[in-house]
């Protein structure tokens, strides 16, 4: 763990990750308030591997993200005010109410988007790295999904051609153990899911997905890998969601004990004891940190809250660039 | 003015885009080393490069989505299904994101996709290479729907479409591959969304796409011996449709047949009819006749086969159904 001994940079992972924490958990209160409408996938306990893996790329590099994207896109630096609108619907969101939690995208911060459908990001990140290699511009993309998208054709299709042509992306695998209900192990075939890089003749590695230094570090080796072009990797990050599939999922299909388990291994008290533990920062100044944190989320619900609603008429823009009139109405 | 065909005519296409912009490349089965199964990019993979003409593996769905990632990145592939048939099989990828990105993201994403897919029966390819799918895609917005019949319109509309900034399917009949043309030796582009009188006439107007146009054409020649002067409006697009040129078309005729090769039921024929029937009831002296394959399966057997899509025989019984 040598990055720890960084005071500024275990801090501002520290920071990012709580910021994830505090966005979603604030998601959550939401829904079940009723402020919310939708489907609101959360990535409590899942912090570390958002944080981690967008940290060993520069701001120029992509990410795909998932159905459950807030922490990616927070990650790679989105503006948690334009989530938080588009998680409300508003005409100031992130996609001015058209895509909600699931759709957000920001190119200019290399956010090629989150994805409703499970696997269909991987393919997408292939060909971000496609774009890189046919442009020469060095860019790497790092590809988010979880453990059940590994069963999707797509996943193999895109690892078999990114590994083919030695394209510069980053396959991170969240395996948080579940595809909505169903124990990733009932219906796959291997234990780690990094096994699968075998088949594909590309390196998979296992890293801890609650230790944000374990995933810091694979996904760092991943990257420079591609970036010196000699191809993908699989880094899988093996973590948990401490809330259900969504919010408000009864989580029949797993124990109390299970879930109490993975949550005295969180990722974010363990980082902050290690900050503490390690002198890197004093009590009062982690407790600073978090309220500004804090003000920064709650900033952003009175900037969603308040917002207008997008006018019924926006309905019909954005279907087409050109044409759209037309288009629309034939 | 030089004639060729339009297999050639979409070669000469996406050849002109590769040269006048870096960013055009190609990807899909066989396109490479093999010049693609239709011959259409022969040598393209000597002049441009690997990495602009590519070879992929038999992964629909992956490299479709490839090409969905390459575009959201500013490039524009025109990949190729190498049957429309296929199509389903990378269906995730044209109507979930492709079709989908730019509203979803309220317009911050833009997808500048071109699928190119050959359809279409008459070759005894059978019930999973000679689909005619054009309704799939025009049931999703988000998509441009474009089907040429001549070697002109393939060549000028699939220059558009690869300079479009959405994603078009764009599709091609295997029948027509063959077919000569003029087509002239200068730059032209053939805009989306403006349909074509291929022919005029004053008593019926015949409204048809892809291979169907040159069947009602020699249908239009039948009738005018018979004294029944058609008019054939090749739409061309299909989303977007010109609405306006039908619209005048049966404003002058009174009576109108569509026509395609597209099983009836739910075809894009129905589609056109209602819009019709809602915005030109008054200006009708007939009912609106569709005149469509069977709703089969495509069969093998060219005894079979020549029976479930129209020719011209049924075109012009169409038509005289509703010129009495």
């Amino acid at each position: 763990m040598a990055l720890a001994h960084d005071n500024k940079a275990a801090l501002d992972l520290y920071q990012d990750m709580y910021r994830v924490r505090q966005f979603d958990s604030m998601a959550s209160k939401l829904f079940a308030e009723g402020k919310l409408a939708g489907n609101i996938h959360t990535c409590i306990g899942q912090e570390a591997v958002c944080v981690g893996a967008c940290r060993a790329v520069a701001a120029s590099d992509f990410i795909a993200s998932t159905h459950r994207g807030h922490g990616h896109c927070l990650a790679k630096g989105g503006d948690a005010r334009l989530m938080m609108a588009e998680l409300f619907g508003k005409a100031t969101g992130y996609c001015h109410g058209k895509g909600g939690s699931m759709h957000i995208a920001d190119l200019d911060l290399g956010i090629l988007g989150a994805n409703g459908i499970v696997g269909a990001g991987i393919p997408i990140a292939a060909g971000s790295a496609l774009a890189s290699r046919i442009r020469k511009t060095g860019e790497v993309t790092l590809c988010f999904f979880g453990d059940a998208a590994s069963n999707q054709g797509s996943f193999h299709e895109a690892v078999n051609m990114a590994a083919a042509w030695k394209l510069p992306v980053v396959f991170v695998c969240e395996n948080n153990l579940y595809g909505v209900s169903v124990e990733i192990h009932r219906v796959t075939s291997v234990p780690d899911i990094a096994e699968r890089a075998k088949a594909y003749g590309i390196p998979g590695t296992v890293a801890d997905g609650n230790d944000v230094f374990s995933v810091l570090a694979a996904v760092t080796e991943a990257v420079e890998r591609a970036r010196r072009g000699d191809g993908p990797s699989l880094v899988e990050c093996k973590t948990y969601r401490h809330h259900g599939h969504y919010e408000g999922d009864p989580q029949a299909y797993r124990s109390r004990d299970e879930v109490e388990k993975w949550k005295r291994r969180d990722p974010i008290v363990r980082l902050r004891a290690e900050i503490l533990s390690g002198g890197m920062a004093g009590a009062d100044e982690m407790a600073a940190l978090e309220a500004a944190v804090d003000r920064e989320i709650e900033a952003a619900v009175t900037f969603a809250a308040e917002s207008p609603w997008p006018s019924a008429s926006e309905a019909t823009t954005c279907v087409y660039a050109t044409d759209n009139d037309r288009s629309v109405a034939r | 003015m030089r004639t060729i065909n339009y297999g050639k005519a979409i070669s000469e296409a996406m050849h002109e885009e590769m040269l006048r912009d870096e960013s055009v490349f190609i990807l899909g089965e066989d396109m490479g080393v093999m010049g693609s199964v239709f011959g259409l990019t022969r040598g393209f993979m000597a002049e441009f490069g690997a990495d602009r003409v590519i070879d992929t593996p038999i992964s629909e769905n992956g490299f479709v989505g490839m090409a969905v990632g390459a575009a959201i990145r500013g490039l524009r592939p025109v990949v190729e299904l190498m049957y429309v048939d296929f199509a389903p099989l990378a269906l995730d990828q044209i109507a979930n994101q492709a079709a989908k990105m730019r509203y979803m993201t309220g317009g911050k994403v833009k997808v500048p996709l071109v699928v190119r897919a050959p359809g279409g029966a008459g070759r005894r390819n059978a019930a999973q290479h000679s689909q005619s799918l054009d309704a799939l895609f025009t049931h999703i917005p988000g998509l441009k729907v474009v089907a040429p019949a001549t070697p002109f319109d393939a060549k000028g509309l699939l220059k558009s479409a690869i300079r479009d900034d959405d994603p078009v399917v764009f599709l091609e009949h295997k029948f027509c591959y063959a077919m000569q043309g003029e087509v002239p030796e200068e730059e032209y582009v053939v805009p989306l969304g403006k349909a074509d009188i291929k022919r005029p006439g004053r008593d019926v107007t015949i409204v048809a796409w892809s291979r169907q146009v040159i069947f009602a054409l020699e249908a239009a020649k039948t009738l005018a011996a018979e004294g029944i002067e058609a008019e054939v409006v090749d739409i061309r697009s299909l989303v977007p449709l010109d609405f306006e040129t039908i619209s005048a078309s049966v404003r002058k005729t009174h009576k109108v047949v569509v026509v395609h090769e597209a099983i009836k039921r739910g075809g894009y024929g129905a589609e056109i009819a209602a819009q019709i029937m809602e915005e030109l009831f008054d200006w009708l002296d007939a009912p609106v006749k569709r005149v469509a394959g069977l709703n089969v399966v495509i069969p093998f057997s060219p005894a079979l086969e020549d029976a479930v899509f129209p020719h011209v025989p049924e075109i012009v019984a169409g038509v005289k159904e509703v010129v009495r």
